[in-house]
């Protein structure tokens, strides 16, 4: 039987506030534990939550940037349920009114196709605190300074059909996050969490299959494994017959395996209710048409310029807008010439990133670096070949491209005079060379000019303009003829 | 409306409330009494009437983000059952 | 010195009668030597009560010293004070010490105020006897074969036996009012939202509001001037100007309109408080008012929204209390579910277990529609009758008057066996609550009772922020009777 897979991703997306959703205290990554949990976060008796402005209005931006609808008015509500990294035993969350209503996220799947992922709704909500499994004598570790990080929940759609869409969509909005600047994006600190609900179902059968949710992926690569060991095993389940369990799972990237969380899923009654502690949050016009003004670019706007301005490819275009950081990059490296900026940015400089495990932000070698090498590539004073060497100088600190070349005695020669006496040189000490060029039937002396060329860049330490010594010497040879 | 033992037993697990067959037992028969009181509601007619969470008509306010709080950890955790390297202990969390 | 109001310690400490230091050791000797009687001391803070005594006779010599500079006072055990165990009444607080003070403590603490210590209450604030306290319940000073009413007994005893001139309290669905009531004293309930709930144990988040217990209108007048603030730490407090609450108690009442709503006087009230309560309405009209009968028909109704609304919040609220980063914790745990179930079975009383249950279930699906939906919306029409009654177009009336208690106080063990008729003790009190209305009890009267002679209860109820009126009113009653004046057998 031919099965149809559908997929519908929960993100958890931190914002990026100095403070907390309800509470004074920092969110600053990495602190010792419990240093950034304050009486409010700790549930001590008698606290009181207030919240926070810019939380709210980091979620009104992302709101616009998904063309969603906004809620002029919200109400926080509790959802009841205990467990060690959730002091006050319930969680402060956005149930029937969310900030952001119905919107949508298109995404590029390469070769000019595209899809709309609806998205349901997405709410504002405190983050949990964490426990740590290393053991003290057969306990665990309470770390609440994560607790009551604001966070905006995104729920899509069941739109997505396949790990490729899905991750296409995970990608999508860490671009948008990060690009209206709500979000550091940091996956591996947590910053985005997703859970991917996933069914499967017979090609052409109307009714959704019974569907599983694996929790807290924090990479696009262990989601596409997790969503391919998910569709694989409810296959494998219903071609034996079996039938599937709606439950939540755990997807161990280590080992490759998922298991069920039962243990989280007995008695699931969350107790909904407004939040008396709170008042509902209500906001006008004025208050949207504000925060429409201090919106970014757009990923989307940013590619469909770059394709307008730097007659970049779709796909080119795609890559380098996906997030602002690159974008910047990218748009400072292009000053001389786009298209050269793009091929540096996507292969030398992302590949030195990879290798060095270094985001765009933290490159040594800058767009405006960048830029000036490819400037002294485009005027002449270094060939392709001794870009490389330039870009590596850079990359170690030795300086801007100018230093560089410098430092390492790169120039190019380019000065007609000293060619033409390179040329005549070799031409002179290789008669026999000469000789076999004459010799050679007109159509194919191209494939000899080879052997002139590599002497006459050795004998200029590989400093010669190529092209120049390859005009200078076809009109040698041509005299000699 | 009246409640039995079976069902207090599930509000004790959603509550975390340790409770013996006795006390569940009794728990429900005062609580089906306290209900009986409560299902004078349903008389009431509410139709078109907008469910009401506070007395008054007021909206939240919003904090400025701006770090107000710092470290008390030492303070706080003076008051704690129990911890360790600046975390508090509970029995093994297993997910 | 402890049959002074507030009003006259004021004048004794500026005309240097006497130091706040000797005020102080007056009430501490007082309360070592008595309340063995009364139970109303959870804990006593005698030592930094002299220190901040010694520290308010300084700022009084340099003069410019706020009113309350230097007058001992109690506080609730419900608000949180810096170092100074704070139980709400629970074994699950028991060995509790804040790192923080609640703004109301704040408030007094910055006027110069001195704590004398922290009052016995029903545990978490729920119940109306305060017989559910883990501390032991407080003895009515008028009998102390009764209770003192509830949640906040230990603070209406402590003013009844003149261990403290005013407390702090709490009241939720009655809290104040009912014990006032019981034990002949003036207590006041502000709107809610005028007095910040921040540091305050939450019971029911929608309904708490803090307020003084006095002896006297004027005594709580000055009381409230210095607990009501704004609070940017409190959502749901209110910006709204405080005014000075002496400033209008000399007006008259000429002119005043008071409802008297005829569900207040029906089955189930006393006889002996009806005829007091009338005889107070005979007072009012000499003073000026006029009468006005009025209706709350949804007034039966709000005993039953209650006990979803409060247990519902409260169900909530009380889920902090698991056992991890303070308070009681069970003995080796033996999985966290262990911890979680005996620390709170062990923590918690059987009362507070009653509500978070019932809470539970009118939160739960299939019942939340039928519970605690239905409950909101009962609450609006019940605030719906109040907004009526005070506006011009209908009613059109300033106050309204009735009964604070339907009885006067009761045995011990009397109600607290029947869970139901304990919570029909606050069926006049409840719906004010629900509304967020101002609302205040004074003494109108002592009746003869199977107890004994016991104080009855008289409950005027304004409009939203008008607590200059209520104290007004009260006031303006308390100048030409002598209830207030009334004290416990014994005590002089």
């Amino acid at each position: 039987m031919e099965w149809e897979t559908v997929i519908g991703l929960e993100v958890h997306v931190q914002l990026n506030t100095a403070t907390k959703i309800f509470s004074g205290a920092s969110t600053a990554f990495g602190a010792e534990p419990n240093t950034q949990a304050c009486a409010i976060d700790l549930a001590m008796p008698g606290t009181l939550p207030v919240v926070n402005a810019e939380a709210y209005r980091k979620a009104v931006m992302f709101g616009l940037a998904i063309d969603a609808g906004i809620a002029k008015r919200s109400v926080f509500d509790r959802k009841n349920y205990f467990y060690p990294d959730l002091p006050k035993g319930y969680q402060t969350t956005q149930l029937d009114i969310p900030i952001v209503g119905p919107g949508h996220i298109d995404l590029q799947l390469g070769e000019g196709k595209t899809k709309r992922v609806r998205i349901h709704h997405a709410h504002l909500e405190e983050d949990a605190g964490k426990s740590l499994h290393e053991d003290f004598h057969g306990m665990s570790g309470i770390d609440l300074n994560r607790a009551g990080t604001p966070l905006i929940e995104v729920v899509s759609e069941p739109d997505m059909n396949n790990s490729v869409e899905a991750v296409a969509f995970a990608k999508q909005l860490h671009s948008i996050v990060t690009s209206i600047g709500i979000c550091d994006g940091k996956m591996a600190q947590g910053s985005m969490r997703f859970d991917v609900n996933i069914s499967v179902r017979p090609k052409g059968q109307e009714e959704l299959g019974t569907r599983t949710e694996t929790k807290n992926l924090n990479s696009f690569k262990f989601m596409e494994e997790a969503i391919a060991l998910e569709v694989e095993r409810q296959i494998d389940i219903l071609e034996d017959g079996g039938s599937i369990a709606q439950e939540t799972r755990l997807y161990n990237s280590d080992a490759k395996t998922s298991k069920s969380m039962r243990s989280k899923e007995e008695a699931n009654d969350y107790r909904y209710f407004p939040c008396p502690d709170l008042l509902p949050v209500e906001i006008d016009d004025d208050f949207i048409e504000a925060v429409r003004k201090q919106l970014p670019e757009l990923p989307a706007e940013r590619q469909a310029r770059f394709v307008d301005t730097y007659k970049l490819s779709e796909y080119d275009a795609s890559l380098l807008s996906a997030s602002a950081d690159l974008a910047h990059f990218f748009e400072a490296a292009a000053s001389s010439d786009a298209k050269l900026a793009a091929n540096w940015v996507m292969g030398e400089v992302s590949a030195r990133l990879n290798a060095d495990d270094k985001a765009i932000a933290e490159s040594p070698v800058t767009g405006d670096m960048l830029g000036d090498m490819i400037a002294r590539l485009k005027d002449n004073t270094i060939s392709s070949k001794q870009a490389k060497q330039v870009f590596e100088g850079m990359w170690k600190g030795e300086g801007n491209a100018d230093a560089v070349i410098e430092k390492r005695g790169l120039k190019q020669v380019s000065d007609t005079g000293a060619l033409e006496g390179m040329v005549d040189a070799v031409l002179a000490a290789n008669a026999a060379m000469v000789e076999d060029y004459k010799n050679t039937d007109e159509s194919k002396r191209k494939k000899k000019l080879g052997g002139f060329m590599g002497q006459i860049m050795k004998a200029s330490k590989g400093q010669a303009n190529p092209q120049m010594i390859n005009q200078i010497l076809m009109k040698k040879l041509n005299e000699l003829v | 409306m009246a409640v039995d033992r079976s069902e207090i037993e599930k509000l004790a697990v959603l509550a975390r409330i340790e409770m013996t067959d006795e006390a569940a037992e009794q728990v429900a028969s005062s609580i089906s009494d306290v209900l009986k009181l409560v299902d004078q509601l349903q008389a009431a007619d509410t139709d078109g009437v907008a469910p009401m969470a506070h007395p008054m008509d007021a909206v939240q306010r919003l904090r400025l983000d701006e770090v107000s709080e710092s470290d008390q950890r030492e303070k706080f955790q003076a008051i704690a059952p129990a911890t360790e390297n600046g975390l508090y202990l509970v029995p093994k969390v297993i997910d | 010195m402890h049959n002074k109001t507030i009003a006259e310690l004021i004048q004794g400490l500026r005309n240097k009668e006497f130091t706040s230091r000797e005020l102080t050791q007056h009430y501490l000797d007082r309360i070592e030597r008595l309340d063995s009687n009364y139970n109303s001391f959870i804990t006593v803070t005698k030592d930094s009560a002299l220190a901040q005594a010694d520290a308010a006779d300084q700022r009084l010599a340099a003069g410019e010293a706020p009113d309350l500079c230097g007058i001992p006072i109690a506080h609730k055990d419900i608000f949180c004070t810096d170092g100074v165990r704070t139980s709400c009444g629970s074994k699950m607080l028991e060995n509790f010490v804040p790192p923080y003070n609640a703004t109301v403590v704040e408030n007094y603490l910055a006027q110069g105020a001195v704590m004398l210590g922290k009052t016995n209450m029903d545990e978490f604030a729920m119940g109306s006897s305060n017989e559910t306290s883990y501390f032991g319940a407080v003895k009515n000073p008028w009998n102390t074969d009764c209770v003192p009413g509830g949640s906040s007994g230990g603070s209406a005893a402590c003013v009844a036996a003149q261990l403290a001139p005013a407390a702090t309290a709490t009241d939720t669905g009655g809290s104040i009012r009912q014990p006032a009531a019981l034990c002949g004293l003036t207590g006041l309930k502000p709107t809610y939202g005028r007095v910040s709930r921040w540091g305050m144990i939450a019971f029911a988040s929608s309904l708490d509001q803090a307020g003084p217990m006095t002896r006297t209108a004027e005594d709580a007048a000055i009381m409230l001037n210095a607990m009501a603030s704004f609070d940017s730490k409190d959502s749901t407090c209110i910006e709204h100007d405080v005014p000075d609450y002496t400033a209008e108690l000399n007006n008259s009442l000429d002119g005043l309109t008071i409802g008297v709503p005829a569900e207040y006087f029906g089955e189930g009230l006393n006889p002996a408080i009806a005829t007091a309560v009338n005889a107070a309405i005979e007072t009012y009209k000499k003073l000026g008012a006029t009468i006005k009968e009025i209706t709350l028909p949804h007034t039966d109704l709000s005993v039953p929204a209650y006990y979803v609304i409060a247990p519902a919040e409260c169900s909530a609220n009380l889920s902090r209390f698991d056992g991890v980063r303070y308070g009681h914790r069970c003995e080796d745990p033996k999985d966290l579910n262990d911890l979680y179930c005996r620390s709170r079975a062990e923590g918690f009383g059987d009362e507070v277990k009653r509500r978070i249950l019932v809470g539970a279930y009118a939160l739960s699906s299939g019942y939340y529609d039928a519970y605690y939906s239905k409950a909101q919306k009962v609450r609006r029409l019940i605030k719906q009758d109040f907004v009526d009654a005070f506006d011009p177009a209908k009613a059109g009336v300033d106050i309204i008057l009735g009964p604070t208690t339907p009885d006067p106080a009761f045995a011990f063990g009397a109600k607290s066996a029947d869970p139901v008729a304990m919570y029909l003790e606050d069926i006049y009190t409840i719906a004010t609550n629900l509304a967020g209305l101002p609302a205040m009890s004074l003494p109108c009267g002592l009746i003869e009772s199977e107890n004994g002679e016991l104080p009855v209860g008289l409950q005027l109820i304004g409009n939203y922020f008008d607590e200059a009126r209520l104290l007004n009113v009260a006031h303006q009653f308390q100048q030409v009777t002598d209830f207030h004046q009334h004290t416990p057998p014994g005590i002089a």
